[in-house]
């Protein structure tokens, strides 16, 4: 630790401490617009210079300066900082002075107004009035995208955006041309952005020049009502904030989670916005003749009653969504158990998980922040630059940290880092599980690794050999010391949470694949579920808010909540248990799922124990206590997952979940911005394909 | 200095001459592994050479492919350095010194030669003999005026002078790279003032006697 005294008061910090976070950790503030605590230092904007006694006579930026590099004083004294001295305030109005000479004063007609850090920081260090009586420059819009719109010539190049696609995507797209002041933030000949959080790069301009498209001149920030959620789209449960304005739900922006996704969110994530208010399902429809037509509450809980009540109850099967949230599950759980059959599953991809193996068999036991304390990696058929961008950018930052051996076995793929292809097929994962015979050198590796990571995503695990490839990577991710390396990453939001319950098949009970069959059910209630697709025969009611592929088989529709409509817990793939609030109300006649439940088991004749969400809740608990504690991972027993039981392996090689990043989810095939996205990426890759 | 854009007419393809790519291998290997996109420059600036003297899109293409470097941070170097051409020139491009002891030392006239007898910065004359362009101190403040011309720098200059210069050029007569005036390198013009005792008379230093000795080809090749 070295002393340093800021503004008269003497304390201690860390040597490689910069002279800016010193600053901050004396309680002052630095105003600063290149300086990003996740980035590399630029040092190139200026604003946060401050003074210092002992070093040179001038101003410092107290960004780009460590305090191990400051002088003491002739006696030995600690260096001196100050950061609000006259000079200090001079020198940044001077700073100011320069960064407005050429910023458009256009505040009233920027999207940024009201959330610009140069607004807020001009407040302060601004002069009134400009002395500048040059003609400005104006620098031409680029094209950078579909989910970022640019306005040039507010540009300040603090170059955040050039280091974020670099240093964090690892796609570099951005770069800054020219020079001086002919400089210019662009991408590579206008091209679109590759990256799948290109987003993030509208929240990091400190200025109106990078702002997101989709949202373009549509709301001033203090119109929003801010409400803290949790994201569905991957199942990584990344922080959100939803900001809605009356009714509707305007943007969705990221919160700071450092646990899992720091301050980044995906841009399905962050643009699938305009998917919740298309394709929306807001009153209940009843199948006649072959067609859909509107039909009061009373009439579609009549119509699945009738049909009900002829089946016999292991005729009747449940299958839950990949968007759902616990409490949604729960309530048909419960409706299923009330109706006496076992036919319940939320694995509509036909992963080989079971919550009978234990938790620590279906979850990603090294925990999201335990990447940057792992020492090796193997991916085993997934892609987890789609299958969770954010994650895969703190792999991205360990390989950067160096000494990070990683390999891959599936699809081979740009995952923005460099890693040793093994081969596509499960016998790899056999070899390496067997080096000590095979000699495979990975193998070795990861044997000698104190903390490895073995990645497992679902494309390897919804497989009839499934099972033995989930006993095969367990073993080589079984617990040594205080670390369990086996990381199952899933693909759906709701997933760890439906195996927390246990809304999987009952002794006797069939699992999804085998519900969706032809003549294997009367009834099938699908929650939600729009990846599985029902074969005839079966009466089919959907639950659910979007009119996606479960709608478009459906006999009956019950009109759902979308995520941000409805409170909800949610359980992300490492085990975190998270809830989220309500933003906005769901439209027309759409009611909160569970609430739907409730309401047809009433008139099944079957009423559920609970009259309200909290009732809900402490039924929840009673069962499952862990989903009480928010926030938090429960502890999990990992000592099983050395002999879990295994199976013969398949052929074929292992394939990721997911095809299409952009249209993953029934939300996501509503939004029209997803579906431009999905459009570009699909030309590129045809692009890329034919050279 | 303006904004710099790619030219709009840009040839297909570009490929280094194996010469060219050869020498290229050997600038790379003084680089650590890993490292060899330290070598963007050099590789730029022979890419350059070959390409009549200025860059194309699928140069920097090409150079980024070879380097292992994405596109855009090739493109910020070639667009950062003022002697890389995205544009074409002439068979001559004039690269003439504007800054402040070339201004104070005459290179207005310089310039206004430039744009009566070629034309108007950055656009090659109608036979793509010629191109100008005015860039920052070229470090040869005390023969100024001066330009380069192509890899030569050619100093001392006045109107007169350079107009005879771009006369001798046209006619593919050869010219004397260096100042225009007389001088030797950066000696005093009219001969030393100091340490004659000991340079001057012995052939080693001072004016030459024989102008005609000098004379040399300007830039055969580019």
């Amino acid at each position: 630790m070295t002393k340093i005294i800021v503004d008269g008061a003497e304390l201690d910090v860390p040597p490689e401490y910069t002279v800016l976070q010193a600053c901050e950790a004396a309680g002052k503030e630095i105003p600063r617009f290149c300086y990003h605590e996740r980035l590399s230092i630029a040092g190139n904007c200026r604003m946060c210079l401050v003074e210092v006694k002992g070093g040179p006579p001038k101003p410092m930026a107290s960004c780009a300066n460590s305090v191990r590099d400051l002088r003491p004083g002739p006696n030995g004294e600690p260096p001196v900082v100050l950061t609000n001295s006259p000079m200090v305030k001079k020198a940044r109005e001077g700073v100011m002075e320069f960064l407005l000479i050429n910023h458009p004063l256009d505040c009233p007609i920027c999207d940024q107004g009201g959330e610009c850090d140069l607004q807020d920081q001009a407040l302060a260090y601004g002069r009134d009035r400009s002395r500048y009586a040059e003609s400005k420059h104006a620098v031409d819009n680029k094209y950078i995208g579909p989910l970022v719109k640019t306005e040039m010539t507010r540009c300040i190049h603090c170059t955040r955006c050039v280091r974020f696609t670099a240093e964090i995507c690892g796609t570099s797209d951005m770069g800054m041309i020219g020079r001086g002041e002919d400089s210019e933030i662009t991408t590579y000949l206008q091209q679109a952005m590759t990256s799948e959080l290109q987003g993030n790069v509208a929240d990091l301009c400190p200025v109106g020049a990078l702002l997101p498209k989709p949202q373009n001149f549509r709301a001033r920030p203090w119109e929003y009502n801010k409400i803290p959620g949790v994201d569905v789209m991957d199942a990584l449960g990344s922080a959100i904030r939803i900001d809605t304005r009356g009714r509707e739900v305007m943007r969705i922006l990221p919160r700071v989670n450092e646990a899992v996704n720091e301050e980044w969110i995906s841009d399905k994530t962050r643009q699938v916005v305009d998917g919740l208010k298309t394709q929306r399902l807001d009153r209940p429809f009843v199948r006649e003749n072959g067609k859909l037509r509107p039909a009061t509450w009373q009439q579609a809980f009549a119509a699945v009653a009738a049909k009900v009540k002829a089946a016999a109850a292991n005729k009747i099967g449940f299958i839950g969504g990949d968007l759902c949230a616990v409490e949604d599950l729960f309530a048909a759980k419960s409706l299923a158990e009330a109706l006496g059959t076992r036919n319940i599953d939320a694995r509509q991809d036909g992963a080989r998980l079971d919550p009978a193996l234990g938790r620590a068999s279906y979850i990603f036991n090294p925990t999201v922040e335990g990447i940057d304390r792992a020492d090796a990696l193997l991916i085993v058929g997934s892609n987890p630059r789609w299958e969770s961008p954010v994650l895969n950018a703190r792999i991205r930052r360990r390989w950067r940290a160096g000494n990070f051996p990683i390999a891959l076995i599936g699809e081979p793929f740009d995952l923005t880092y460099s890693y040793d292809y093994l081969g596509a097929g499960p016998e790899v994962l056999a070899k390496i599980a067997n080096y000590q015979e095979s000699g495979e050198g990975f193998g070795e590796t990861l044997a000698k690794a104190e903390r490895p990571l073995i990645l497992v995503g679902q494309g390897a695990l919804a497989r009839d050999d499934g099972s033995a490839i989930l006993a095969l990577a367990a073993k080589l991710g079984a617990p040594k010391g205080d670390w369990t390396g086996l990381a199952v990453l899933h693909t759906a939001a709701s997933r760890v949470g439906a195996l927390d319950i246990g809304f999987v098949p009952g002794a006797g009970g069939l699992d999804a694949q085998a519900m969706a069959k032809a003549g294997a059910q009367d009834v099938v209630f699908l929650v939600g579920a729009d990846e599985i697709a029902v074969e005839p025969g079966a009466f089919v009611v959907y639950i659910g808010s979007h009119g996606d592929r479960g709608a478009h088989r459906a006999d009956v529709i019950l009109p759902g909540a979308a995520y941000t409509e409805k409170s909800g817990t949610y359980v992300n793939t490492e085990g975190r248990v998270q809830m989220s609030d309500r933003a906005a109300f769901p439209p027309g006649e759409a009611r909160e799922d569970w609430a739907i439940f409730r309401a047809l088991s009433a008139s099944l004749g079957k009423p559920l124990p609970f009259d309200s969400l909290a009732q809900l809740r402490g039924k929840l608990y009673a069962s499952c206590p862990w989903l009480g504690a928010i926030d938090a991972i429960p502890a999990t027993d990992a000592a099983g997952l050395a002999s879990l039981p295994g199976g013969e392996l398949g052929q074929g090689a292992l394939v990721s979940a997911i095809s299409d990043f952009y249209l993953t989810n029934p939300i996501a095939r509503a939004s029209r911005v997803m579906g431009e996205c999905s459009a570009l990426a699909k030309a590129r890759r045809t692009a890329q394909a034919a050279e | 200095m303006s904004t710099r854009r790619l030219a709009e007419n840009q040839p297909e393809s570009f490929e280094f001459t194996p010469e060219n790519r050869a020498w290229l291998d050997a600038q790379i290997a003084k680089y650590p592994p890993g490292r060899q996109q330290s070598a963007v420059i050099p590789a730029l600036w022979k890419a350059q050479k070959q390409h009549d003297y200025w860059l194309p899109q699928k140069a920097i293409e090409k150079v980024a492919d070879i380097l292992g470097m994405p596109y855009i941070r090739v493109l910020e170097v070639a667009t950062f350095y003022s002697m890389f051409n995205l544009e074409p020139v002439g068979k001559y491009f004039v690269q003439l010194c504007g800054t402040t002891p070339c201004l104070l030392r005459g290179a207005d006239a310089i310039i206004r030669v430039c744009q009566e007898r070629i034309g108007p910065q950055r656009q090659v004359t109608g036979d793509g003999m010629f191109s100008w362009a005015e860039v920052e101190c070229l470090g040869a403040c005390c023969n100024a005026p001066m330009v380069q011309i192509n890899d030569d720098y050619y100093e001392d200059l006045d109107a007169a002078s350079f107009s005879k210069l771009l006369d001798d050029l046209a006619a593919g007569r050869p010219t004397h790279i260096g100042p225009q005036n007389g001088r030797l390198r950066s000696e005093p013009f009219g001969g030393l003032t100091s340490l004659t005792e000991f340079y001057g008379a012995d052939g080693k230093s001072g004016p030459l006697s024989d102008m005609n000795a000098a004379h040399q080809p300007a830039c055969p090749e580019k």
